[in-house]
């Protein structure tokens, strides 16, 4: 298989993914208990108003009616209003899940960037001082709850020493940033400590594979040795790793964004689910659940990438 | 003979294996002339594989080598690592034993053949990939242009064993250490893969050690040879003579399926009992719990490889009832 061939076929498996979302998601707020239209306005409804919901969003109609209906409204980009907040649904996300984006991703890189080569320190070093320094150092970071992280970094870094914002989003791109330095680095310890752990034990793995010890047979310089043969080959089972944590990650999210006081996608969710504001926690899963399918099909191409065995 | 291109004196090398060392190979000494190919047999686990690789030193980390291996008069054991790596795929380059693994299967093949050329050429980019391609051309792999930008997965076993001999070719090396290039390869391949690199050897003018379970092999195309037991030579000398009458009683056993003429393939006859494991050698020769000669010596002194006739060296104490044996069978 080419690698055209291979990234279409991996796009059509989307097909399938998006439309089992949108049934989930369709049937989220139709399976909670009650009717649908006292879920959407609370238990104190009148008569009239349940009516009145239920013309407008269709549920005195067939399912699957309304699942047409549902399917042509996500298409065209409407998601409903917000029962709290009184504003389209589809304004909120683009509001704030960019910056549980932003944060997400700054988390993964932060992640990477300590993973990567303390794995490699760790694993060259195996049973030395250095790997065990390395390993106990991780192994105390990720038995400590996200929230408590983030706390001593928010005491410490934020009040105490005043080196970051102690909360908010800030003023503007550089500033959001800014804010998101320790909430990106509270998200990403747990998930650096994962990947540390993933990648040193595959390589050690390789190190001493055959292909390893030809490259070396070669009379290469040991930093290519490493970086080419060892670390690509490594990579391999770190990255799909790495893709399944993704939705780890998010969820890490929601709390970080609790303790850093961020206006995020996460924080709008408790919010929501606290306020039962369902077209909100229906209009987030959905855009949420989108974003993990198309982060797994990145994790999946840049592994085809890596591995030529699965594409070609 | 003029002086040897390798002279390897007391090669030793240990692994730790579960808290304690083991000794793989054991006071290895062997020189390999110009020109020569030396042929090195003995059972799977004696030691030739490491023996090859401590060499060059790729055994892996934890592994301790000892005594000397001497190139052109510099020691490869005791050298900085810079001017081994020099050495590593230049002077000396070594083709493994299986070609299923040696290869990385995430790189084209082109990337392993050119990064060694960029390692010990002065080619540019260019002349990288001409050299490449004339590489994969020599080791005869058709439509070399295309199936450089293949990967090794793309390529069949004997296909890939061609592609990693093309990449120990790379720099022209004056010694090609062999770790049983055929064994893991379809029978009709073999002979193809072996003619292939003997042809390799007479037009680049190259020595080979060729380590090998087939004795017929070694009949046709060794000028000597050497037998390991459990990590120590026990055997050496050349061809003719130790087929002729071999003075150690195991390699009595390996000979005694093999046809005097050495056309005909034979696998190393499968001797009673299996050998010793690493942290198990007997005490004395090694060989005596399967040994047909053993007496009471053989249990307790270790003999000494020494010469029994001018050239051929024997590790037995009944090296003559054995050479007799031989003569009698
Ligand atoms: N990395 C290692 N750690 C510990 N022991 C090892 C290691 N590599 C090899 N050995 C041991 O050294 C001994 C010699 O192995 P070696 O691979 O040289 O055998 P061989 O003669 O090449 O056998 P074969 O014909 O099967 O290739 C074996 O007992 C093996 O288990
Ligand atoms: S030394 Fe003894 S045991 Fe060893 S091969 Fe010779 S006769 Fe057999
Ligand atoms: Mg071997």
């Amino acid at each position: 298989m080419s690698t055209p061939e291979y990234l279409a076929r991996r796009l059509l498996q989307l097909v399938p993914t998006l439309i089992a979302i949108l049934v989930v998601v369709f049937a989220l707020v139709r399976l909670l208990p009650g009717d649908p239209a006292s879920a959407i306005l609370g238990d104190r409804a009148l008569d009239a108003d349940v009516e009145r919901i239920n013309r407008e969003y269709g549920f005195d109609r067939p399912i699957p009616v309304q699942f047409g209906i549902f399917v042509r409204q996500v298409l065209t980009g409407d998601l409903g209003d917000s029962t709290s907040l009184k504003v389209p649904v589809a304004q909120l996300i683009a509001e704030r899940l960019p910056i549980t984006m932003l944060l997400t991703l700054m988390a993964a890189l932060i992640s990477v960037a300590l993973a990567v080569p303390l794995a490699f320190v760790a694993a060259l070093c195996r049973d030395r001082l250095a790997d065990g320094m390395i390993r106990g150092a991780f192994q105390v970071g990720l038995s400590m709850p996200v929230f408590y992280l983030g706390l001593i970094l928010l005491t410490v870094f934020g009040a105490r020493l005043g080196w970051f914002p102690v909360g908010g989003d800030g003023d503007g791109l550089l500033d959001l940033l800014y804010h998101l330095v320790l909430p990106a680095i509270t998200l990403a310890l747990s998930l650096a400590a994962v990947l540390m752990r993933n990648l040193r034990a595959a390589i050690i793995d390789v190190v001493d594979a055959d292909y390893v010890t030809f490259a070396r047979s070669k009379g290469l310089r040991g930093s290519l040795v490493l970086l080419r043969h060892v670390l690509r080959n490594a990579l391999i089972s770190t990255v799909a790793l790495f893709g399944l944590s993704i939705g780890t990650l998010l969820g890490g999210a929601v709390v970080t964004e609790t303790v850093f006081a961020i206006p995020g996608a996460g924080r709008l969710m408790v919010d929501s689910i606290t306020g039962r504001d369902y077209p909100v926690v229906q209009g987030l899963t959905l855009a949420l659940a989108v974003l993990v399918s198309l982060t797994f099909l990145l994790t999946d191409l840049l592994q085809a990438w890596l591995d030529p065995r699965i594409a070609r | 003979m003029s002086a040897p291109l390798l002279s390897v004196r007391g090669l030793t090398a240990r692994f730790r294996a579960g808290g304690r060392e083991v000794t793989a190979v054991d006071d290895v000494s062997f020189d390999v002339g110009e020109g020569e190919v030396l042929g090195l047999v003995g059972e799977s686990g004696s030691g030739k594989s490491v023996t090859l690789r401590s060499l060059l030193r790729l055994l892996p980390s934890g592994a301790r080598v000892e005594g000397q291996a001497l190139w052109q008069g510099r020691d490869l054991v005791a050298m900085p690592d810079a001017r081994l790596r020099r050495v590593r795929g230049g002077a000396i380059s070594m083709i493994f034993q299986e070609p299923m693994t040696a290869l990385n299967p995430v790189l084209p093949v082109r990337v392993q053949i050119e990064e060694s050329l960029r390692a010990h050429t002065a080619l540019d980019r260019a002349g990288r990939r001409a050299r490449a391609r004339e590489l994969l051309d020599l080791v005869g792999i058709p439509d070399a242009a295309r199936r450089l930008d293949e990967y090794p997965h793309q390529f069949s076993g004997g296909m890939r064993q061609r592609a990693m001999i093309a990449i120990a070719l790379a720099s022209e090396p004056r010694l090609l250490l062999a770790d049983e290039p055929t064994t893991a390869l379809d029978v009709t391949i073999q002979d193809q893969i072996l003619k292939l690199i003997l042809d390799l050897k007479d037009r680049l003018g190259m020595s080979v050690v060729l380590v090998t379970h087939d004795l017929g092999v070694v009949a046709e195309t060794c000028s000597r040879m050497a037998v390991m037991y459990a990590g120590r030579i026990v055997e050496q000398g050349g061809v003719r003579e130790v087929f002729a009458s071999p003075r150690h009683a195991y390699t009595l056993g390996l000979l005694g399926s093999v046809p005097r003429a050495g056309t005909e393939r034979s696998a190393l006859r499968s001797i009673e009992g299996t050998p010793p494991g690493l942290a198990a050698i007997p005490p004395g020769c090694a060989f005596n719990p399967r040994c047909a000669f053993a007496t009471t010596v053989c249990r307790e002194v270790r003999p000494d490889l020494s010469p029994r006739t001018p050239g051929h060296l024997a590790a037995c104490h009944h090296s003559d009832r054995v050479a007799q044996a031989s003569l009698a069978a």
